[in-house]
C-alpha cells in the first residue's frame, strides 16, 4: 500500500470535519439537516445519524454514538472475570456465545487456565452457531431495510431453531454466558447432537433458497450493488474487520490468519469479496453460487453476500466438530478467586462482526485492573462518514445495514 | 388465586353496571321511538292526509329507530351467547354473511329497477340525473304484488322512483361498498402476507381465520386519540386524508360493475377515472407537507415524483386499449369483451397483451404499492407521509390506498380481461338471462355478472399483493429511470404498433385471427400455469416446506 | 520477525524516543508522547516493518504513578506473495505504550497516519482524558482545545474511566444518585 494511498483517504478527514460547516445557522436555504435516529427503524439499534442533504442527496453524514454506552469497561474494573462473563453477553447481544468465547479465551490466556478437549469443541460448536444466528438476523434485517418484508421471517424461523439448541444447552435464548473461563458452564444435554445435525440438514439447503430470493434478485442488486464501495487500503487503514474488511478483497480471517481455540483443526475456507462472474469457495455438495452483474468489490452486496457464503463454512465447521466431539471433562477446575497474574493481555477472536478484541490488565488480584473492549461495530462504524457521502437518502440504510452494526459493541 | 384460563381472557367481559345502564337506555329509546312512530301515524293520517314523504318521516323513519334500538338492547342481552355462537359457526356465518350482502346488492338494484320502470324513468340512468315522474304510492301498492297490502312497504320503496333519492342509494352502496372492501382487503393481506412468510395472520377475532380482525381494527382506531403535530398547519392536516380519499370514491363513478351496474356512464369514463386517481396525489403531498416533520416531507416529494411520473405511461397503455375499441367509454369497452376468452381486448394482439403487463407495472407505482412504495418506505421514513397521522385520519389514507387498488385493478379489469364477462361466450347462455330471477341468478354466476368483476379485481389484488411481499423495494431515482427509460418507451412502442395494427390488419382478417388465437392460448397457458404451480404447491407443500418445519411450526 | 527485532529497529532509530521495551505476554515498547507521530509513521511506512492495521487504542488510568497510559496495539497485515486470492498473513502483531503525566496528559494524534485512530482517540479522551493534539475532530472549549466526545455527551463534565471518578451529583436535572452523602457507594 502506497503511503499516498493511505493519505489520500485522509484529507476528505480533516476538510470536511469542519464543525461551522455543519452548524445549522450556516446550511443553505436548499439544504436539510435531517436526523435520522436514534429511534428509527433502520438504524440498527440507537445510533443517531445526522444527515445534511440537498434533497434525496446526502452530502454529509455524521453518526452520533453512546445511547447505549453502559460503562462496562468500569464494570469490568470491579468483577472478576467469571462475573464480568454476563457482561460480555451484552456487547454484540446477537453473538453472546462469541463474546463469551473470547473474552474466556482472553483470561485463560493471562492466566494461564487450560481448557479440556471436549470443552474447546462444545466452545467452537457454540460460536459457530451462534455465527449463523447472527448472520440470519442480519441477512433478515437487510432485506427489511431494502423492503423485502419476507426473508426477515424466514430468517428468524430458522433462528429460532438455533435458539432451542442454546436454550436446550444452557437456559437462555439471547445472553448464555455458556462460554466461561475454563470451558463451558453445562455440558451439552442429551440429543443435543442429533437435533443438532437434524437442524443442518435442514438448514443447509435454505441458503441458496435465501439467495434465489434476496441475493440476486435485481431490485435487490440495484439497490445495494456499487454503493457504499470501500478499497481494501481503506479498509485496513480505517481498521475494519471482518465481513466489511474481506469484501473488500482482502482475504484475513482470524481463524486461518492468526488461528485461536483449535480452528486449525477444521477445515473451511474463508470467502472473499469477488468482481461480477466470481464463484466464492463453498462447501462440496452446495450449489455454486455466482456473483452477478451490477456489484463490484467492497460494495454493500458483497458485504452482504459474504455472510450468505459464511453460513455455508459455519455449518461445515459445526458438522465437522459434532463428528470429532470427544468425551471428558466440560469445564476445568477454576477457582473462583482465580487470581489475574501482573501484566496485561490482548487477545482478539473473530465474531461475527468482525475482530472483537479484549485487552485485560492484571495486578495480581482476582480483579483486572482494566478491561478494555475493542468492538469490532465501533471500528466498522467509523467508516460511516466516509462512504456515506454524495449518496441518496435510501442508500444510507443500505449502506448502514450492509456495515451491520449492533449498537451494544459500540458503545459498549 | 385462582388459576386464569385463557378463555376467560378472551372473552370480553361487562360492566354490570354499565351493561345495565346501556340496557336501560336503549329500552327507553325503543319504546320513545314506538311512541313517537304511533303518533307520527296518528298525524299522518288525519292531518296531512298520508302524504308518502310524511308517511315516511313521522313514521317509516321512528319505526327504524326502533327496530334499531330493538336490535342493540337484544345484542347487548344476547352478546355472550352471540360471540360464543360466532366463534364455534364462525365460518358459515362468514360466507353466510358475504352470500347475503350480494343478495342483499342485487335485491336493491332489483327494486330500484321496478320502481324506476313504473315511474317510466329510463332504467340505465342517463347522466343528466332524471327527476321522475311522481308515482303514487297507490299505483306502487298495486303493482307489487301481495305485500303491497301494507303501507309501509310502498311508503318505502315510493322514494326511489326520483332519480336523486336512486343516486343516494347508490352513494351510499358505493361508499358501504368501498369500505367493506377495504376492511377485507387489509384482512386478506395481513393473511397473504403472513402465509408467504410461514406464518398464520389474524386467527382470533371472530373466530375462523380472524374475519373480523379488520372490523375491531376500525373500532379500535375510531376511538384513537386525535393528535395533531404542534407545529403542522391543522386546516391542511385535516383536509389531506379526504382529499386522499374522496377522489378514490369518486373514481367508483365510471367504474363499471356489470352491463348496468355503473352509477354515470360516463362517455369519457376511463378519462374520469384517471384523473381520479390522479387528484389522489394532492392528498398525499398535502398530508406530507401539513404534518411539520422532514420525513413527511420526503414521503410527499417521493410521491409527488413517483404517481405523477407513472400516469403517462399508465395512460399510454390503456390508450392502446382505446384505440382497439375505439371509445372512451367504460361500458362500451366492457360490451365488447362478451364473446368468451379470446375476445378479450388483451389477447386482440400482441401489442394489447404487451400493454397489459405494462399497465399492471406502472398501476403498481400508481398505488404506491412495493416494489414501488417509496413514499411509505418504513425501513427509511418510518412511515412517510402517513408519519403523523393516527386514528381515523389513518384510516382514511390506507381506505384510500386499497380503494386505488381496486379502481386501478377494476380498469385493468375492464379494458383488458373482460371486464364483468365470463370466459364463457355470453351467447351459450343467452337462454337463461330472459328467464325468472334463479335463472337469471344462474346466468349471473356462470356468463356475466358483478360477481365476476369482483372475482378478477381481487384477482388482480391478490397479484399485487404477492409481489409486495416478494420484492425488495426500488430507490427513487430508479424508480423514475425504470419509467422514463423503460416504461415509456415500451409504452410508445406499444401504441405505435397498435396504431398500425389497426390501420393495417383488418378485423377478421387472417393475420388478425391468427393474432388472436396465439395470444389467447399464450393467456390461457399462463392462466393454466399459475393454477397449475398453486395446485403442486397446495398438493406438496408439506414437503416443500421441510421435515423440521413440520414438526416445529404450527399450521404448516 | 520477533518483537525483539522490532524494538531493536525502533531503538536504533528513534534512541531516546524509545524509553523502554518489555517482552512479556503483550511485546510493547514505551515511547515518549512528542516523537510519538514519527515513529508511527516509521512503524507503518517502513516496509520492513509495515504496520498497516491499528487495532485498539486503549487508555489506562494509573494514579499510584501519576500517569495516564495509552496503548497502541498494532499489526501488520501482508496480503499473500504470489496467488493474489490467498490469504493474508501477520507478519507481526506489536504494542506501543505511551505514558503521560495524568495532570496535563497531552499525545500528538496520530489520525492521518491511521484513520481507524480517529474514533479511538475520541474514546480515549472521552473516557479517561488523554487530550490528542491535532485530532481531526477537536473542539475548543472551557477544557481547551480537545478532540470531541463520542461516548458521554458533549456537555459531560469529567472523565468516567478515571478511578478517582465522581459520579456527578445531577446532570440537566437528572439525579444522579439516590446517596447523595457517599460519592461512591459499596453495597
Amino acid at each position: 500500500m502506497a503511503r499516498d494511498v493511505l493519505l489520500e483517504s485522509v484529507p476528505d478527514l480533516r476538510a470536511d470535519l469542519d464543525r461551522e460547516s455543519m452548524a445549522a445557522a450556516d446550511v443553505r436555504t436548499e439544504e436539510m439537516l435531517v436526523n435520522m435516529g436514534p429511534q428509527h427503524p433502520s438504524t440498527h439499534g440507537v445510533l443517531r445519524l445526522v444527515l445534511r442533504t440537498d434533497g434525496e442527496l446526502v452530502l454529509d453524514a455524521v453518526p452520533h454514538i453512546g445511547y447505549l454506552h453502559r460503562c462496562a469497561e468500569k464494570i469490568g474494573e470491579n468483577l472478576a472475570p467469571y462475573q464480568f462473563i454476563p457482561k460480555t453477553d451484552r456487547l454484540d447481544y446477537l453473538a453472546a456465545m462469541n463474546n463469551n468465547h473470547v473474552f474466556s479465551l482472553a483470561v485463560e490466556r493471562l492466566a494461564g487456565v487450560e481448557v479440556p478437549e471436549r470443552a474447546r469443541y462444545i466452545r467452537i460448536i457454540m460460536a459457530e452457531l451462534n455465527r449463523i444466528a447472527s448472520h440470519l438476523v442480519s441477512f433478515g434485517t437487510y432485506g427489511l431495510d431494502m423492503g423485502a418484508f419476507t426473508p426477515f421471517l424466514y430468517a428468524f424461523r430458522e433462528r429460532e431453531m438455533i435458539l432451542d439448541l442454546f436454550e436446550a444447552a444452557c437456559g437462555a435464548r439471547l445472553t448464555y454466558s455458556y462460554i466461561t473461563i475454563g470451558g463451558v458452564t453445562h455440558d451439552l444435554p442429551d440429543g443435543f447432537v442429533e437435533r443438532c445435525r437434524e437442524f443442518l440438514d435442514y438448514f443447509e439447503p435454505k441458503i441458496d433458497e435465501y439467495n434465489r430470493l434476496l441475493s440476486y434478485n435485481q431490485i435487490f442488486i440495484k439497490r445495494t450493488g456499487c454503493v457504499g464501495v470501500i478499497r481494501p487500503d481503506e479498509a485496513i487503514a480505517w481498521g475494519l474487520t471482518g465481513v466489511c474488511l474481506r469484501a473488500s478483497g482482502v482475504r484475513w480471517d482470524l481463524r486461518r490468519c492468526l488461528p485461536y481455540e483449535i480452528y486449525d483443526r477444521f477445515e473451511f475456507e474463508v470467502p472473499v469479496g469477488l468482481p461480477p462472474g466470481g464463484v466464492p469457495p463453498v462447501p462440496a455438495g452446495v450449489p455454486a453460487p455466482k456473483v452477478p452483474a451490477g456489484t463490484c468489490v467492497g460494495d454493500c452486496w458483497n458485504r452482504y453476500f459474504l455472510r450468505m457464503i459464511e453460513m455455508y463454512w459455519s455449518v461445515a465447521i459445526v458438522r465437522q466438530a459434532l463428528d470429532g466431539l470427544p468425551a471428558g471433562d466440560y469445564r476445568s477446575k477454576v477457582p473462583r478467586n482465580l487470581k489475574l497474574p501482573e501484566g496485561e493481555v490482548y487477545f482478539e477472536g473473530e465474531n461475527p462482526r468482525g475482530q472483537l478484541g479484549f485487552l485485560i490488565v492484571g495486578d495480581g488480584s482476582p480483579i483486572p485492573y482494566r478491561v478494555k473492549a475493542r468492538g469490532p461495530s465501533f471500528c466498522n462504524l467509523s467508516i460511516a462518514r466516509r462512504i456515506c457521502r454524495n449518496c441518496l437518502l435510501a442508500d444510507i440504510p443500505a449502506i448502514i445495514g450492509s456495515i451491520d452494526v449492533v449498537m451494544g459493541e459500540v458503545d459498549r | 388465586m385462582q388459576a386464569i384460563r385463557g378463555e376467560d381472557i378472551l372473552k370480553p367481559r361487562w360492566d354490570p353496571a354499565l351493561r345495565s345502564r346501556a340496557l336501560r337506555a336503549v329500552c327507553r329509546g325503543c319504546l320513545g321511538a314506538l311512541a313517537g312512530a304511533a303518533a307520527g301515524a296518528a298525524v299522518a293520517r288525519l292531518g296531512l292526509r298520508g302524504h308518502p314523504v310524511a308517511v315516511l318521516l313521522l313514521v317509516v323513519v321512528p319505526l327504524g329507530l326502533a327496530a334499531l334500538a330493538a336490535v342493540a338492547g337484544g345484542l347487548i342481552v344476547l352478546a355472550g351467547p352471540i360471540g360464543r355462537a360466532l366463534r364455534r359457526f364462525a365460518a358459515p356465518v362468514f360466507w353466510g354473511a358475504v352470500i347475503a350482502s350480494v343478495l342483499l346488492i342485487w335485491g336493491v338494484a332489483e327494486l330500484m329497477g321496478f320502481v324506476g320502470e313504473l315511474a317510466r324513468v329510463d332504467p340505465v340512468p342517463e347522466a343528466v340525473t332524471a327527476f321522475g315522474g311522481p308515482l303514487t304510492t297507490g299505483e306502487l301498492r298495486e303493482s307489487l304484488r301481495g305485500p303491497g297490502r301494507f303501507v309501509l312497504l310502498s311508503g318505502l320503496l315510493w322514494p326511489l322512483q326520483f332519480g336523486v333519492v336512486r343516486d343516494l342509494v347508490v352513494v351510499a352502496g358505493v361508499v358501504a361498498f368501498v369500505s367493506v372492501f377495504a376492511m377485507f382487503a387489509i384482512w386478506w393481506e395481513r393473511k397473504v402476507s403472513a402465509r408467504i412468510q410461514s406464518r398464520l395472520g389474524p386467527m382470533r377475532v371472530g373466530g375462523w381465520h380472524g374475519w373480523a380482525q379488520s372490523l375491531a381494527d376500525g373500532i379500535k382506531l375510531l376511538g384513537k386519540e386525535d393528535l395533531i403535530p404542534a407545529g403542522a398547519d391543522r386546516p391542511l392536516f385535516c383536509l389531506a386524508p379526504y382529499l386522499a380519499f374522496v377522489p378514490a370514491l369518486c373514481g367508483f363513478i365510471a367504474l363499471p360493475f356489470g352491463a348496468y351496474w355503473v352509477f354515470r356512464n360516463l362517455d369519457v369514463g376511463l378519462v374520469f377515472v384517471l384523473a381520479m386517481v390522479g387528484v389522489e396525489v394532492i392528498g398525499v403531498i398535502l398530508g406530507g407537507w401539513a404534518s411539520n416533520n422532514k420525513w413527511s416531507l420526503y414521503g410527499a416529494m417521493r410521491e409527488a415524483c413517483q404517481m405523477v411520473s407513472y400516469e403517462i405511461p399508465m395512460g399510454m397503455a390503456l390508450l392502446v386499449v382505446v384505440t382497439a375499441a375505439g371509445t372512451l367509454n367504460l361500458t362500451e369497452i366492457g360490451e365488447l369483451q362478451k364473446s368468451g376468452w379470446a375476445s378479450w381486448l388483451a389477447f386482440r394482439n400482441p401489442f394489447t397483451f404487451v400493454a397489459c403487463f405494462l399497465y399492471f407495472v406502472a398501476a403498481l407505482a400508481s398505488c404506491k404499492r412495493a416494489p414501488f412504495d417509496l413514499p411509505e418506505a418504513e425501513s427509511e421514513l418510518v412511515a412517510g407521509f402517513m408519519t403523523e397521522y393516527s386514528g381515523f385520519r389513518w384510516c382514511l389514507f390506507f381506505f384510500a390506498e386499497y380503494a386505488a387498488m381496486f379502481i386501478v385493478s377494476g380498469l385493468a379489469t375492464t379494458l383488458f380481461l373482460g371486464a364483468w364477462y365470463s370466459p364463457l361466450p355470453v351467447r351459450w347462455g343467452a337462454v337463461l338471462a330472459e328467464g325468472g330471477l334463479l335463472s337469471r341468478a344462474v346466468h349471473g354466476l356462470v356468463f356475466c355478472g358483478p360477481l365476476w368483476f369482483v372475482a378478477k379485481c381481487i384477482l388482480l389484488i391478490y397479484v399485487q399483493m404477492w409481489i409486495r411481499w416478494t420484492l425488495p423495494r426500488v430507490r427513487i431515482d430508479q424508480v423514475l429511470y425504470a419509467c422514463v427509460q423503460v416504461l415509456l418507451p415500451l409504452t410508445m412502442l406499444a401504441l405505435l404498433g397498435q396504431s398500425l395494427w389497426e390501420l393495417l390488419v383488418p378485423r377478421g382478417s387472417a393475420l388478425g385471427l391468427a393474432a388472436n388465437a396465439i395470444t389467447s392460448a399464450i393467456g390461457a397457458v399462463l392462466v393454466m400455469g399459475a393454477v397449475g404451480a398453486a395446485a403442486y404447491g397446495r398438493m406438496n407443500r408439506r414437503r416443500l416446506v421441510g421435515s423440521l418445519a413440520v414438526e416445529h411450526l404450527p399450521g404448516a | 520477525m520477533s518483537p525483539e527485532q522490532i524494538a531493536e529497529i525502533l531503538k536504533a532509530r528513534f534512541g531516546d524516543a524509545v524509553i523502554a521495551a518489555d517482552m512479556g505476554a503483550h511485546p510493547q515498547v514505551i515511547v515518549a508522547a512528542g516523537h510519538w507521530p514519527e515513529v508511527a509513521r516509521f512503524l507503518r511506512d517502513e516496509p520492513a516493518l509495515g504496520f498497516n492495521m491499528l487495532r485498539s487504542i486503549t487508555a489506562v488510568d494509573r494514579p499510584a504513578e501519576h500517569v495516564l497510559e495509552a496503548v497502541y496495539d498494532l499489526l501488520a497485515m501482508t496480503p499473500p506473495e504470489g496467488a493474489p486470492d490467498g490469504y493474508w498473513t501477520a507478519r507481526h502483531a506489536f504494542a506501543v505504550r505511551i505514558r503521560v503525566d495524568r495532570g496535563d496528559p497531552h499525545i500528538p494524534s496520530v489520525a492521518d497516519v491511521w484513520p481507524a485512530a480517529d474514533w479511538h482517540e475520541r474514546e480515549a479522551y472521552d473516557l479517561l482524558g488523554i487530550v490528542f493534539d491535532g485530532h481531526p475532530d477537536s473542539v475548543e472549549d472551557h477544557d481547551g482545545l480537545h478532540p470531541r466526545r463520542i461516548l458521554c455527551p458533549d456537555d459531560w463534565a469529567g472523565h468516567p474511566l478515571r478511578k478517582d471518578y465522581v459520579f456527578p451529583i445531577e446532570y440537566h436535572g437528572i439525579p444522579g444518585t439516590t446517596e447523595y452523602e457517599t460519592p461512591n457507594p459499596v453495597h
